[in-house]
């Protein structure tokens, strides 16, 4: 147990992993959605201090992953016009598109402009009105409520040259994508604490029944995923198979009503294009016929894009838990966060680039001239 | 990005017809939108998310989560220099190359 120490509360983990450990009688394969929380169980260790028994599969719960490589290409190309500001999280800037980045583009001269909410792209628009001014929102249910704020407040204030270039996901179609496939192995499920705190819980009873998979809503700190994979093995346990929320300090039933009318005003549920996935039904969010003038898509025509996806990238299947980082062959070699093959391994929450940072000098034995001690598996 | 981090509310205004406040997020102060969560009142914690208050939380959760963010370095991904860390992204290269005195360097260097 080599990394327990560094638990904020030693004591307690050691405790929950002892009950995960007594009760588990059979292999299990969970899975965790949320690229934060691949995150932090690789940082930690807690793969390798839970049982044999136990796999954690890593999901596909990460927007800047995710996100098809043609909305890249288009958000590359409406960020090269002169008279475009275009506005990101900066977790985008280096999410490869075809042959190049946000990053280079603004090294081209583009208006690239970082910002921490969607609403300092608002105030950029306010504070200059001969210009457009392009917000990229990408992300999960967490973070379409503050995109659709936004837009909202655009229209309520007049501000008309702003537009978003929409790529939203949801969650519980994947799951269900997930499910439904043939080479499924996942039995239950760790979901995303932060997700919840918007949607509440209600779309998981259903698929948990229908499924007959324990749907755990989980937290992102390491004693938060150790607690979500206790209630996931006890329920595996026994035979159970319903929703429990391991996450009550930030998750209400009923999510948060505000956020959910807003996107309920703003958006509308559509199929999405998942990056390595393809086409899941119902999975996204557009905006409303009410706010088309708002779609970036709309306002500017980026057609004839060509788009050309890495073919030695296997992140499709690495965002479906079919294989794990290290299993790629371009892993740590062609592809390294400094010049990324796919999004997987430059997001901030890839499963591709947490192996990178926290366990590549033990996952690569046969590729160094290391001496053993330096190599755990040697 | 998807990161959604306690903060402490500090004051409360209004911007453009929007109810705004200044939260403190362990040192680093951002303006927040309470759209989502109306009631909030200052010295409340609750969890921002890309200028966002979207739940409350309790202080001592609140708190034990900030210090946690703040030794994993977290604070920083979430509130740095976007442009610094997307230039150094991968600085530090891949150690299996030929050289494995890079490697055992690079091994000794961590955290
Ligand atoms: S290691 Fe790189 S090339 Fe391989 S799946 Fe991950 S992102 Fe794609």
């Amino acid at each position: 147990m080599k990394y327990i120490d560094e638990f904020q509360n030693p004591e307690l983990a050691r405790r929950l992993l002892d009950d995960i450990h007594a009760t588990v009688t059979r292999p299990w394969a969970l899975m965790e959605v949320c690229g934060g929380q691949t995150h932090t169980i690789i940082r930690h260790g807690i793969d390798q201090l839970l049982p044999e028994q136990v796999e954690l599969i890593h999901g596909p719960g990460c927007p800047v992953c995710v996100t098809p490589l043609e909305v890249i290409d288009k958000a590359l190309e409406i960020a090269s016009r002169p008279d475009v500001v275009f506005c990101s999280f900066g977790d985008m800037l280096r999410v490869p598109g075809t042959g190049r980045d946000l990053f280079q583009v603004r090294s081209e001269g583009g208006d690239v402009r970082v910002v921490y909410s969607p609403l300092d792209a608002l105030r950029i628009a306010q504070e200059n009105p001969g210009r457009e001014v392009v917000f990229f929102g990408i992300g999960f249910e967490t973070t379409a409520p503050p995109n659709a704020m936004t837009v909202y407040q655009a229209r309520k204030l007049g501000i008309r040259n702003f537009s978003l270039l929409v790529s939203h996901v949801r969650v519980p179609p994947a799951i269900e994508a997930i499910m439904r496939s043939p080479s499924c192995r996942v039995q239950g499920f760790l979901a995303a604490g932060h997700v919840c705190s918007v949607m509440g819980m209600g779309e998981y009873p259903e698929l948990a029944a229908r499924h007959r998979v324990p749907i755990v809503v989980t937290g992102f700190e390491p004693l938060d995923i150790l607690e979500g994979v206790r209630r996931a093995v006890r329920q595996l346990e026994r035979g159970e198979h319903t929703v429990d929320n391991a996450y009550a300090r930030a998750v209400r039933p009923e999510g948060n009503p505000a956020a959910l009318a807003m996107l309920e005003d703003v958006f509308e549920v559509t199929d999405r294009a998942w990056r390595g996935i393809g086409v899941i039904p119902d999975s996204g969010w557009r905006l409303s016929s009410r706010y088309r003038e708002y779609d970036a898509e709309h306002r500017f025509s980026v057609t004839g894009i060509n788009t050309l996806e890495p073919a030695e990238c296997r992140s499709g299947e690495v965002l479906q838990g079919l294989l794990k980082p290290h299993e790629c062959e371009a892993f740590g070699t062609l592809c390294t966060p400094r010049s990324p093959l796919g999004a997987t391994m430059v997001s901030s929450e890839g499963a591709c680039a947490a192996y990178y940072l926290y366990r590549r000098l033990e996952l690569t034995p046969a590729r160094t001239a290391v001496s053993p001690e330096a190599s755990p598996v040697a | 990005m998807c990161l959604a981090v306690p903060g402490r509310v500090l004051d409360i205004g209004e911007r453009d017809g929007t109810r705004m406040a200044t939260v403190d997020f362990g040192g680093v102060q951002k303006e927040v939108c309470l759209e989502y969560l109306p009631d909030l009142q200052v010295g409340e914690y609750a969890i921002v998310h890309v200028g966002f208050a979207l739940q409350r939380l309790d202080e001592e959760s609140a708190r034990q989560t900030l210090e946690l963010f703040e030794q994993l370095g977290m604070l920083q991904e979430e509130f740095g220099d976007p442009w610094e860390q997307a230039a150094a992204a991968g600085g530090d290269p891949w150690p299996f190359s030929d050289d494995p005195d890079a490697a055992a360097a690079q091994e000794e260097a961590r955290p």
